[in-house]
């Protein structure tokens, strides 16, 4: 760990006001990601700017029938919230599956969308890695990629994001909130939030070094059957292998997107509207995984895409949609 | 004490403290967080610095450059080591591969620097500045291509032979009417303890060296750390009191304790290395991967007539073989049998022990074999293991008779003519025939595929389970003060197994005092030297050392009280020693002062005699995602037979923790190599996936009434790791009853279902 400074910010406007003050400063939640990456090196911030002070906790309905989470809302509260329960259970499904009950008790939705990805070459420094260090290679095109990305990759980076909750947030169109130091506000859509990774895989959002994010909004209920299916080897405490956020109407149309399978949640809107023409889990995963470059390693997860997403569409007819 | 004759009547056969479910002994220490291991030694030594291991970046090749001067300008920084400033530093007799590398590099993480800082976190700081630049060379990290270079292993390790052979395998196969020859895999496995490796060392002024570190054999430990630093062993003093699991992977001196030694030599004050998770899997050792074929030819009866096992693996140069076929050779029944054992060269990290070495990974292969071969016979997987059991060991045969001419006899015959070897005790079929009613293995449909609950797909299981009983020599002291506590010392170790309270049973029993009255004093160097802990011979082997002291300390008491030590009706019970005639208090004894005694047990030639190995049964149910391929294991039980079980509690929880890993092994438990940068890639335990509770809903554990007195005058055996040989054959095989998909290559991960054939519907 490099040596760093630290503050503690007391509103979200100081937090980004600090921000552009300190050149190479970075923002603290949980810390449950960022601290792992700077014990190794691979995050060097010369400041810490802790957020957990900012009033930034509360979950509140929106004029719209909408939901507006606090940034520095915790996993487990999110997870837990009635409102969340009952009308995005997509979202509860997701955040439970993630992590376990103390890194949940301890992660924000801010740091949840924030975190980088797990691939074992960006965390071993010796490794080759573009995300870590541009222009040194991928090692795990050609190296161990089990886990890693079969859509939306480059010959740069085919590191997947390790999220579940980002999955479900996809699925249910929700926005991200920021702030400047400069009092400039705006709302990202999620689906513009994360990027592919192309030739610059160390970009993975376009945030400014001092846009804060203040909250999450969720559009209003959708209501539909809202499941979330997380494939992994063992059952509790690992990534997914693949994962599926669904929303199923009774009319047929749905929304699914993917985790595990690429740089950021994945979602095809021609896929929706093959499985709302009546489409099934085989065309419809084809439509989702269209263009898809899996490796020896993780051809497994074409087949396991269209197996879940099966699953998951036997599961929403049961439930009776 | 010399064991050379069947035990008869002890002490021991009064089980009022021994065979008892006795809590352990040192549970509160535990539960309370003041049990002292390596790392918490604060207290031990002042002015501790902190030293922080800096792994290879390459797997093979040579360090082109070391540039430590930043990091020796940074903050708090004592002292770096490295093989330039180390001084010569021979190797000990267990490493393959040197601790402290440079300038040649033998494998990926091998250490090659220690920074030594006021903090730990200055060390780490430090680390990170030194510029090491290397000329990588081409190495060998494939298993798969290395495989046809491999040849016969001058050692295996175990002693056992690399090759067998009895009878004409190879004719009487070709002439089998039912045939399997089919080729498993398993895989690289991580020991993945929870403790990781952690040591303090201290010199004084007289070059006494002082050790304070996380080991399951002291002894080795010491003399090894005394023959690479090139000291005299009386020099080194080691202590392990408290060891947060080993499974193997610290039964050897590492780079942990070797490079603190030398730290604190450098920095001229004690100092403190850890080292980290993501060191661990590359830095020390690892299960090796396997390959095996294995052939088997019955008549339509079901019975075996020839049977091969060939199994190959890979080490560095000067390594060993993964025995994996030695439970082969006594098993199964069969008269005309093969097993060989191949070793390729290779430049991944060192392989060595981990849980049930030979055997876990053996019975893996092994028992997806015997039922693949029931199935094609149409019998009941459990029923052929009972059809071909032997009660002599079938890959001995006995010498010819002088009085024939043996050329001629048919081996069958050549085995009963002479003196077939016979087990001490096997009752392989209780274990599978208790376990099969305990199980409810009649509700197992043969048929695989055929049990569905909504998604899932539902099968039954079966392996059995075979581990050797080893015997080593192992001593202890025991005192007894003026209170009437009884002391242990012995430089046993208690990586989690129980030894402690073991130990203290065995001495309460013997000297007839309660179990809160005896103090148990284990892992340090300077204490009678025991067998330590490995191969699941630690506890007969040190309660029998208990029972040697023990057994000279009765003869103190007994002359001291005027007793005769011989006389047949002495007993020491309730705090007396009494005959028939007479009785007085244990205490009376000590009146004048403490008596101690130390005493060793040493064993004849009984294992000869007799083949000693402790059996078992597996059963396991699984259910599988029929759309995802995930395997959830429901259910696990396994019925052991291994001599007298000395406490059921703590050897329950051996046996289920074994039962665990072997979960593990069968589901998910993979170090993955990197083939091109040569190296183990998922080194944390984000990466490397053990099971999780949630893996593990139920399980259980049944131990058969045995004494076994050809083992010890315990009657004991080694019992904890027949809990993992065959149990990941168990689940491997309810994976094909529920799915009709035969995966043979280890872990079977949902990828290799839904790859192969898993149906949906």
């Amino acid at each position: 760990m490099k040596s760093f400074s630290y503050e503690r910010a007391d509103s979200p406007a100081a937090a980004a006001a600090a921000a552009a003050r300190v050149p190479g400063a970075k923002f603290i939640g949980g810390g449950t990601n960022l601290l792992d990456l700077m014990k190794l090196q691979i995050e060097t911030p010369a400041h810490l700017i802790d957020v957990n002070d900012l009033g930034l906790d509360e979950i509140e309905s929106t004029d719209d029938g909408g939901l507006r989470i606090g940034a520095g809302v915790r996993n487990t509260d999110l997870a837990a919230d009635p409102r969340v329960r009952n009308d995005y259970a997509v979202l509860t499904r997701a955040l439970v599956s993630g992590a376990s009950g103390q890194l949940r008790n301890q992660a924000t939705t801010a740091g949840n969308l924030l975190q980088r990805t797990r691939c074992p070459y960006f965390y071993d420094t010796n490794q080759r890695c573009n995300k870590r260090r541009p222009g040194s290679g991928c090692g795990a095109l050609a190296g161990v990629s089990r886990q890693h990305a079969i859509v939306g990759s480059s010959d740069a980076c085919i590191a997947t994001h390790p999220s579940d909750m980002a999955v479900a947030l996809r699925c249910l169109d929700a926005k991200v909130s920021t702030v400047r130091s400069d009092g400039t506000r705006r709302e990202i859509p999620i689906e513009a939030f994360h990027r592919l990774p192309g030739d610059t895989p160390e970009r993975e959002h376009d945030l400014a070094a001092d846009e804060l994010i203040t909250a999450v909004t969720l559009p209003p209920p959708v209501g539909g059957t809202q499941l979330y299916r997380k494939v992994r080897d063992r059952a509790s405490y690992a990534f997914a292998l693949v994962s599926v956020a669904a929303i199923v109407h009774r009319d047929g149309r749905a929304q699914v997107a993917l985790g595990g399978v690429a740089h950021k949640p994945w979602r095809v809107e021609t896929a929706e509207r093959e499985l709302a023409r009546g489409g099934d889990a085989r065309t419809t995963a084809a439509a989702l995984l269209a263009g898809a470059r899996p490796t020896r390693d993780n051809a497994y997860k074409v087949t396991l895409v269209e197996r879940t997403l099966a699953a998951v569409l036997a599961q929403a007819r049961e439930s009776g949609s | 004490m010399k064991f050379d004759e069947p035990a008869g009547t002890n002490p021991i056969d009064q089980l009022k403290v021994v065979g008892r479910p006795a809590d352990r002994i040192d549970g509160p220490l535990k539960t309370t967080g003041t049990a002292p291991y390596a790392h918490d030694r604060h207290d031990v030594v002042q002015n501790q610095a902190y030293g922080y291991v800096v792994g290879a970046a390459i797997a093979k090749g040579r360090i082109a450059s070391m540039n430590l001067e930043a990091a020796r300008a940074a903050p708090g920084v004592l002292a770096i080591v490295t093989a330039d400033s180390a001084g010569r530093l021979d190797q000990g007799e267990r490493n393959t591969a040197r601790l402290l590398g440079g300038p040649e590099i033998q494998h990926y993480h091998q250490a090659v620097a220690l920074v030594v800082a006021e903090t730990f976190e200055q060390a780490r700081d430090a680390a990170h500045r030194l510029k090491i630049r290397y000329a990588p060379a081409k190495g060998r990290f494939d298993l798969e291509a290395a495989r046809d270079t491999a040849t016969i292993p001058e050692k295996t390790g175990s002693g056992d032979p690399a090759e067998t052979a009895v009878g004409d395998f190879e004719g009487a196969f070709r002439d089998s009417p039912v045939q399997l020859d089919q080729t498993y895999r398993t895989a690289y496995e991580s020991h993945s303890m929870m403790e990781p490796h952690a040591s303090v060392a201290a010199w004084d002024a007289d070059g006494q060296l002082t050790l304070w570190t996380s080991n399951q054999m002291i002894a080795w430990t010491a003399q090894d750390m005394a023959k690479t630093l090139r000291i005299p062993r009386d020099k080194v003093r080691v202590m392990s009191p408290y060891i947060g699991g080993g499974f193997g992977g610290k039964l050897f001196l590492r780079a942990d304790v070797l490079l603190a030694a030398l730290g604190a030599r450098a920095a001229k004050r004690p100092v403190k290395v850890s080292l980290t998770r993501a060191l661990m899997p590359n830095n020390t050792t690892h299960r090796p991967a396997t390959i095996q074929r294995i052939r088997i030819g019955a008549q339509r009866d079901g019975h075996i007539t020839a049977i091969a096992h060939e199994s190959w693996s890979a080490d560095l140069p000067g390594g060993g073989p993964e025995t994996a076929v030695l439970q082969t050779r006594a098993l199964y029944a069969g008269a005309h049998r093969m097993t060989a054992l191949r070793l390729a060269e290779h430049d991944l990290p060192e392989g060595n022990a981990m849980r049930a070495p030979g055997e876990a990974p053996g019975l893996a292969a092994l028992e997806i074999a015997i039922d693949e071969i029931s199935e094609k016979l149409g019998i009941d997987p459990v029923a052929f293991r009972i059809l071909n059991d032997t009660q002599v060991v079938p890959d001995n045969p006995a010498p010819p008779d002088p009085d024939k001419n043996s050329d001629q006899t048919a081996p069958e015959a050549r085995l009963d003519a002479g003196r077939p070897r016979r087990f001490s005790q096997r009752q392989l079929v209780r274990c599978l025939e208790t376990g099969a009613e305990r199980f409810g293995w009649k509700r197992r449909r043969s048929k695989p595929g055929s049990v569905r609950a909504g998604h899932w797909l539902v099968g039954m299981g079966v392996a059995a389970a075979f581990r050797n009983n080893l015997l080593t020599k192992s001593a202890a002291r025991v005192r007894l003060d003026r209170r009437g506590r009884v002391t242990v010392e012995t430089d046993m170790t208690d990586i989690g197994t129980g030894s402690y309270t073991i130990l203290a049973q065995t001495a309460a029993e013997m000297m007839g005092v309660p179990l809160s009255q005896v103090d148990v004093r284990l892992g340090d160097s300077s204490f009678p030297a025991s067998c330590g802990s490995g191969g699941q011979w630690g506890g007969n082997n040190s309660t029998a050392g208990v029972y040697a002291a023990c057994t000279q300390l009765r003869r103190l008491v007994a002359a001291r009280l005027g007793f005769d030590a011989d006389a047949s009706d002495l007993a020491f019970s309730d705090g007396e020693v009494r005959t028939a005639s007479r009785s007085a208090p244990l205490m009376l004894a000590t009146r004048d002062g403490p008596l101690e005694a130390e005493d060793a047990i040493e064993y004849g030639d009984l294992d000869e005699r007799f083949q000693q190995s402790t059996f078992g049964a597996h059963f396991a149910e699984v259910r599988v995602d029929a759309y995802t391929g995930e395997v959830r294991v429901q259910r696990q039980l396994a019925v052991c037979a291994a001599g007298r079980i000395l406490n059921p509690k703590t050897a329950r929880s051996q046996i289920i923790g074994a039962m665990t890993m072997g979960v593990g092994a069968a589901l998910m438990e993979s170090l993955h190599v990197d083939t091109g940068v040569g190296f183990f890639v998922n080194h944390d335990l984000a990466g490397y996936e053990i099971p999780v509770h949630a893996d593990i809903p139920h399980q259980d554990a049944i131990f058969l009434d045995e004494v076994d007195p050809m083992s010890s005058p315990m009657k004991a055996k080694g019992v904890a790791e027949l809990g993992i040989c065959g149990a990941a054959a168990a689940v491997a095989n309810a994976v094909y009853n529920a799915t009709g998909v035969r995966v043979r290559h280890y872990p079977l991960t949902l990828d290799k279902l839904v790859q192969n054939g898993l149906a949906i519907a």
